[in-house]
């Protein structure tokens, strides 16, 4: 009886976080010229076709793609760097770091966009610029992205035998070398899931970027702009297409980590 | 959406080199997406004159060459040699609460009538220099001095509509000719209105025979209470919910623009639009050049370039509204051009009446009317308080329970 129970629980579990997803999938392959989410009018690729037609779609896609691939990057390193810092600090100064980088993630966005937006709008303004844009959002992402990589960094720094560096330096390794060669392996898997983070965060944020996105237009807030006719079902199809590319690199990242451990037995710290 | 043809050519859709970086994920991703296209005519293309200007319309109100239409920006590109980056807006306040914050640079802005004469208010736009767009000869006279523009010296009309009722024939038998069939509780949690203070007030004013820009507070109270009277019976307001909600007969009775809800007629023979007898709501959308454009000669040159009839009628034909050329209509799909819905006749056209600014005490009177008309009034923020005070309630309770706890596991 707690058996069924219990699966009857996480069925229930996984058909609230599944079924709009399935929905949404289902919807995108609906033929109707109303562009309907609710009547289905028969099966066609159509808004596919149209999809990759569209080219204002694709650009704000382009944008989102641009916009999430440099800020992860950027934000990564700066975190991974802030994170090593905050962690040789004392421990006063270091408690006080991580309320100062934890702030920016329990800020609601919308302060924090509205606040950058100023921010941005004042110091395009003394330089002569005219326009907020590229630059500004992508300021405006990593600033946001940074505490999700300094925090996914951090454990696995506090982690780590502080000792395996010194020896290395002991064998004669110089202090550079010495942390690619024993730090950076070893911090790897936190690094690799804040830029992950970092990636999905900026790809949806659409608060943030809209106050400093300037004439730049991401994907988020072009679809958001489609709400006074209709959303059109081009959105459902790309949605299906980023789902399933993301959904295949899950896969082959797994399958692939699988078969590392299975190879190397004995290896360090196996990811995840 | 319709089909029309032009003659035209497509240029490449990823040309910008940044796409290049984006590795991983992104660049697979990209290349699955990288659609075949025919090359691009580089003969017919006028040689690029390094200047963008930046473009802020509605979302979905142009044509973008998909469904065989032809993409108006692309055109323009190809026929002056200046680039143009298209950014979409949901709504008017979006648009205006973009300008006003002056992070955005842009040079042609198409915004509806009353945020038009708002935005004259404030001196945010730029007087348009007519010797550069020689189109304008072919807008209609009913077009010209606009009451949100007199004189037409900041704005050029883009397309225009009206607000009518459409409705199911399948449940509601009778003809509907009259806003009242909105309060009938013959139909009640059946209806729709709309999700915005003005469009929803202008119907009760309708009904009330009032001026839609009255600015007389205790006419705005009367509307506001035929707006509460309704609300028992409205189902929901909303706004592009509409199509799924009269699609799939969840209600029977809406408002809405005539060129965004056509659709719903084309498609489904028992749904019918009528504009009722009191009179509605006209509307334009225009496109004008705000006051900070740094390239208002190449903004004046799109405007025009939007006038010429013949993109006008091609971009009618996708868009789905109304266009206020005559000379267009060669251009458009003769189904579209006879049909009431998007060219109401002129008995009609003379019951409406066209929204302009309202002074800054009766816009934020009619927002606080509407606030009280859709939740219920002051009685809903007792109950937003008394929900507050209980989660502090909670919260204080949690924190003195941890203590005490605390302090029991000391002892």
């Amino acid at each position: 009886m707690k058996k069924i129970s219990a699966r009857i629980y996480t069925f229930l579990i996984f058909l609230f976080l599944y079924a709009p997803i399935f929905v949404l999938i289902v919807f995108s392959f609906n033929d109707s010229e109303t562009a309907s989410r609710t009547v289905w009018g028969g099966f066609s690729f159509r808004w596919y076709r149209k999809l990759f037609e569209d080219r204002l779609i694709l650009e704000a896609l382009r944008n989102t793609l641009f916009i999430a691939v440099v800020s992860a990057a950027a934000s990564t390193v700066l975190g991974t760097m802030a994170a090593i810092g905050i962690n040789s600090m004392k421990r006063l100064p270091r408690r006080i770091m991580m309320n100062i980088t934890n702030f920016p993630m329990v800020n609601p966005e919308i302060v924090t966009g509205v606040s950058l937006m100023l921010l941005f709008v004042f110091a395009v303004r003394l330089f002569g610029g005219k326009s907020l844009g590229m630059a500004s959002l992508i300021a405006a992402h990593i600033t946001f992205c940074l505490p999700y990589v300094i925090l996914s960094v951090l454990p696995k720094l506090r982690q780590m035998d502080q000792n395996l560096y010194e020896a290395a330096q002991d064998l004669g390794c110089p202090p550079l070398k010495a942390f690619f060669k024993v730090v950076l392996p070893e911090i790897m898997p936190g690094i690799v899931t804040g830029m992950i983070m970092a990636f999905t965060l900026s790809i949806d944020d659409f608060v943030i970027s809209y106050f400093t996105s300037g004439t730049t237009q991401t994907l988020p807030i072009y679809i958001y702009s489609m709400t006074r006719k209709r959303i059109s079902p081009e959105i459902n199809a790309l949605s299906t297409v980023l789902f399933t590319v993301i959904m295949v690199l899950l896969i082959i990242i797994n399958v692939r980590s699988f078969k590392d451990r299975d190879s190397r037995p004995k290896a360090s710290t196996p990811l995840h | 959406m319709r089909k029309y043809h032009i003659p035209y050519t497509k240029k490449q859709a990823f040309t910008h080199p940044s796409l290049y970086m984006a590795a991983g994920l992104c660049a697979a991703f990209c290349l699955s997406l990288a659609p075949a296209r025919t090359a691009f005519a580089e003969e017919t293309a006028a040689p690029s004159r390094g200047v963008t200007i930046n473009v802020y319309n509605w979302g979905e109100y142009i044509a973008n060459g998909t469904d065989d239409s032809l993409d108006i920006n692309e055109e323009f590109t190809r026929r002056t040699g200046i680039q143009v980056n298209y950014t979409t807006f949901d709504s008017n306040e979006a648009l205006y609460s973009k300008l006003a914050g002056g992070g955005a640079d842009y040079d042609v802005i198409i915004p509806s009538d009353y945020m038009v004469s708002k935005l004259i208010d404030e001196n945010m736009l730029a007087e348009l220099d007519f010797s550069n767009i020689p189109n304008f000869q072919y807008i209609d006279e009913r077009f010209r001095d606009p009451d949100y523009d007199p004189g037409s010296r900041y704005s050029v009309p883009y397309t225009w509509g009206v607000v009518g009722l459409f409705y199911n024939t399948d449940y509601i038998e009778e003809e509907i000719t009259s806003w009242t069939a909105l309060w009938d509780d013959r139909y009640a949690g059946k209806i729709l209105m709309f999700d915005n203070p003005r469009d929803s007030f202008a119907i009760a004013q309708f009904l009330l025979g009032q001026s839609l820009n009255t600015t007389e507070e205790s006419d705005w109270a009367e509307a506001a209470a035929l707006l509460k009277q309704q609300k028992p019976l409205v189902q929901a307001y909303v706004m592009d919910r509409i199509f799924d909600k009269m699609e799939s007969s969840e209600a029977w009775i809406a408002p809405y623009y005539s060129g965004d809800a056509a659709i719903l007629v084309d498609n489904n023979d028992s749904i019918r639009f009528v504009v009722p007898e009191e009179g509605t709501n006209y509307f334009v959308d225009a496109m004008c050049i705000p006051s900070t454009s740094s390239h208002r000669a190449e903004a004046e040159e799109y405007i025009n370039f939007l006038c010429d009839p013949e993109i006008a009628g091609a971009n009618m034909n996708y868009v789905g509204y109304s266009t206020p050329e005559s000379a267009a209509k060669a251009y458009i799909d003769e189904e579209m051009v006879t049909s009431p819905l998007y060219y109401p006749d002129d008995k009609t056209l003379a019951r409406t009446q066209v929204f302009v600014n309202l002074p800054e005490n009766t816009s934020k009177l009619v927002d606080r009317l509407w606030a009280e008309a859709k939740m219920g009034g002051p009685g809903e923020s007792a109950v937003l308080i008394a929900i507050i005070l209980g989660f502090l309630g909670v919260y204080i309770a949690i924190i003195i329970s941890k203590r005490q706890k605390r302090r029991r596991e000391l002892a």
